[in-house]
């Protein structure tokens, strides 16, 4: 059996509707089409009255999600692509992350974003929104680089008294393939992805595979290079990145969004002013470009971070 | 008044009818019942208005009320005939900023009121967040947040999670908006969210004619709010928000059909906002003329007017009520201020539910 990243969604959605009869699921062409990704298919007739077709609404989607979640439902709301998260975009950042805060109540909602580029979807189609979402607080923040942590933490997510912004990468739907779901690892611990002693980088969701690519390339020129895996950029787990820049003394952040600030930024952040003498060198960051995402594949596997950028990022960052 | 193509589609209730003219209904039952909630909601709308001159003394006086202070002079009839129909820790009721006498007609204590001012944290917001923007969720009662429109679609959620859950049964949402929050986009998602839904959902339009100091006819280009109910495929009514018999009648009538399963209601009412926008504004650009029509009278003047001509209530009634509303408001700045402030070192800085998740990193 082998199982793609996209599948592991649809069965954590499927096996979180079977254990939970308070679990609806809310999103545009959902039901029975099965979403524009699939990542709902069969569902609807699996689960009858439990998966809904939404209005193109983004803001109101979320709005009922956090009153159904008041009420004691479990809603899992599908954005169609994370890109149109912005348009519920107040209704996520206001209404959800304050509730418990200002009311006692919790919030447990999962907002599932089909994140990051793919080759030809431009601008609108391609967005990584995790930074902005983890600028707020009171949200959870996930970011799936595996098969197993698709299912997993997806599943984990709906069990979450808080509202999760559950950042699912499009370009593994396909290109990921596992044998079986493993084990699970809890949110909020990072994972050493791959082991080594001569550079950290950390990284989440697709740039894992692109970091770990890098790894491999370095390692023919004989440098070990380890790799940490977030999954989740909130909570950050600070104590396995520091241990890791303990060991190697060298940091590069590999992020897909935007340069300015983010995920990348906290991480430098937090290891300059916790570990500054931990490291060997200024520590690095690599984002994608401060532009729009744009459409042509050549102008897009330029635009965000590849192998290639991540290895000579690597090889200054040894150098130094 | 309303559009002749709104026949038909639209579940139309006209109620223009003023003090003068107001017939009693006519089967005595429906009269009793119609006496009772009139005399209920009046009584409502008397100590809202006494709370919220307290509240505005306070504010003027300074010292105690941190932040704004926003009224809702000349909406209480409007408001508390809506919120009598709603049964408290029963119906969803998601309120806004004008909508203290329907607060109280759906059951909220005034002391919360007085506490979430004074940000004490015996209080339902604990200091965390204060005036208007207060409610308890677990209740059914819906926290406002600042944002105009967006409450629509939470109270729409309730109830969409109530059918889901088969705990419905017969309870209804009811939520509000002003002239100003109707152009919000969140206002429009939901709306039609709650009609494709078929939600029992009302839906009160102030039409107070401004919103802060934008006047409507920069704020929407339609004849009537009221006509927009077409365009969403709901039922619409219109009332003299001025009017408290008019405006019980009208929410009777929608609420019913909402409880029936008609789906949404909207209720545009139509008045005039009796002060600034909120106490730190003399609203010097509402034209005095505005003040002498029709929606410039004070709701609680008419609605004891009709009390009296109706034979409802006596003048010593009148008065002993507004005693005892004197006295309750007493009570609760009394109490509420004797309650501690909140303390930062007590305070959890902590915005998750899930422990194990926060990153604790407010120290
Ligand atoms: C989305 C949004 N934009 C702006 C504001 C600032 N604001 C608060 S109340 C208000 C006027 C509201 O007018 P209206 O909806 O007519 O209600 P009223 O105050 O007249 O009751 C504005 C602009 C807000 N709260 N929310
Ligand atoms: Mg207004």
């Amino acid at each position: 059996m082998s199982i793609t990243y996209l599948e592991a969604i649809r069965e954590a959605q499927f096996e979180a509707l079977q254990q939970n009869p308070n679990v609806f699921l809310y999103g545009q062409d959902i039901s029975t089409f099965g979403g524009a990704f699939k990542a709902t298919k069969n569902l609807s007739r699996e689960f009858p009255g439990r998966v809904f077709d939404s209005p193109i609404s983004e803001d109101a989607m979320i709005g009922m999600a956090v009153g159904a979640a008041i009420e004691g439902a479990r809603p899992i709301v599908e954005m169609q692509f994370a890109d149109f998260s912005s348009v519920g975009f107040n209704q996520i950042v206001n209404q959800a992350a304050t509730l418990f805060w200002r009311t006692n109540t919790p919030c447990p909602i999962t907002i599932r974003l089909p994140s990051g580029g793919t080759p030809g979807s431009g601008p609108f189609h391609s967005q990584s929104m995790e930074s902005i979402y983890a600028h707020y607080p009171g949200l959870v923040i996930l970011t799936p680089a595996t098969v197993e942590d698709a299912y997993w933490m997806l599943l984990e997510s709906v069990e979450i008294n808080d509202p999760v912004i559950f950042c699912e990468h499009k370009f593994l739907y396909y290109h990921l393939k596992s044998e079986d779901f493993g084990e699970a690892m809890p949110i909020g611990k990072a994972r050493i992805a791959r082991p080594g002693r001569d550079a950290t980088i950390v990284t989440y969701s697709a740039m894992l595979h692109e970091s770990l690519k890098a790894a491999e390339e370095l390692r023919l020129d004989g440098y070990e290079v380890e790799v940490v895996d977030l999954r989740s950029v909130k909570p950050m787990d600070t104590d396995t990145i520091l241990a890791s820049v303990a060991r190697t003394g060298r940091l590069l952040a590999v992020g897909e969004s935007f340069p300015w600030g983010g995920v990348t930024a906290e991480i430098v952040a937090r290891v300059s002013s916790e570990a500054f003498h931990l490291l060997d060198a200024p520590p690095m960051r690599l984002n994608s470009k401060d532009t729009p995402i744009p459409y042509h594949p050549n102008l897009w596997k330029s635009h965000r971070p590849t192998t290639g950028h991540i290895s000579a990022a690597l090889r200054d960052l040894l150098r130094y | 008044m309303l559009s002749a193509r709104a026949a038909g589609s639209v579940f139309i209730s006209i109620s223009t009818v003023s003090v003068a003219e107001s017939s009693l209904p006519c089967s005595s039952a429906v009269e009793a019942e119609l006496r009772e909630d009139f005399l209920k909601t009046l009584q409502c709308m008397m100590l809202s208005r006494t709370l919220e001159e307290k509240l505005g003394s306070l504010y003027r006086a300074g010292g105690r009320i941190v932040g704004g202070v926003y009224l809702g002079r000349g909406q209480e009839a409007f408001s508390a005939a809506a919120g009598i129909h709603l049964r408290w820790e029963k119906d969803v009721y998601g309120p806004l900023i004008r909508d203290q006498a329907g607060r109280i007609a759906y059951g909220e204590p005034i002391l919360d009121t007085m506490r979430t001012y004074l940000g004490v944290v015996t209080g339902p917001m604990r200091g965390r967040d204060g005036n208007i923007h207060r409610g308890q969720p677990q209740k059914g009662y819906m926290a406002m947040i600042s944002h105009l429109g967006s409450l629509v679609s939470v109270v729409s959620g309730a109830l969409f999670a109530r059918r889901l859950l088969g705990t419905l049964g017969d309870t209804v949402g009811a939520t509000s908006i002003g002239d100003g929050g109707t152009s919000t986009g969140a206002f429009h998602e939901a709306i039609n969210m709650a009609a494709v839904e078929k939600l029992p959902l009302v839906v009160s339009v102030a039409n107070n004619q401004f919103a802060y100091s934008t006047p409507t006819t920069r704020q929407y280009a339609c004849e009537n709010l009221v006509d927009r109910a077409i365009g969403y495929g709901i039922d619409g009514h219109s009332v003299d928000g001025t009017d408290l018999l008019a405006c019980l009648k009208v929410f009777r009538t929608a609420f019913q059909r909402a409880r029936a399963g008609h789906g949404p209601q909207m209720v545009v009412g139509r008045l005039l906002r009796l002060g600034g926008h909120g106490e730190h504004d003399d609203a010097s650009y509402i034209p005095d003329v505005k003040k002498h029509e029709h929606e410039g009278r004070d709701c609680l003047i008419v609605a004891q007017q009709q009390a009296l001509d109706l034979g409802w209530a006596t003048k010593v009634e009148l008065d002993e009520w507004l005693k005892n509303a004197r006295r309750e408001v007493d009570k609760a700045q009394a109490q509420a201020s004797k309650e501690p402030t909140p303390d930062p070192y007590r305070e959890s800085w902590q915005a998750l539910s899930t422990q194990r998740l926060a990153e604790g990193m407010g120290q």
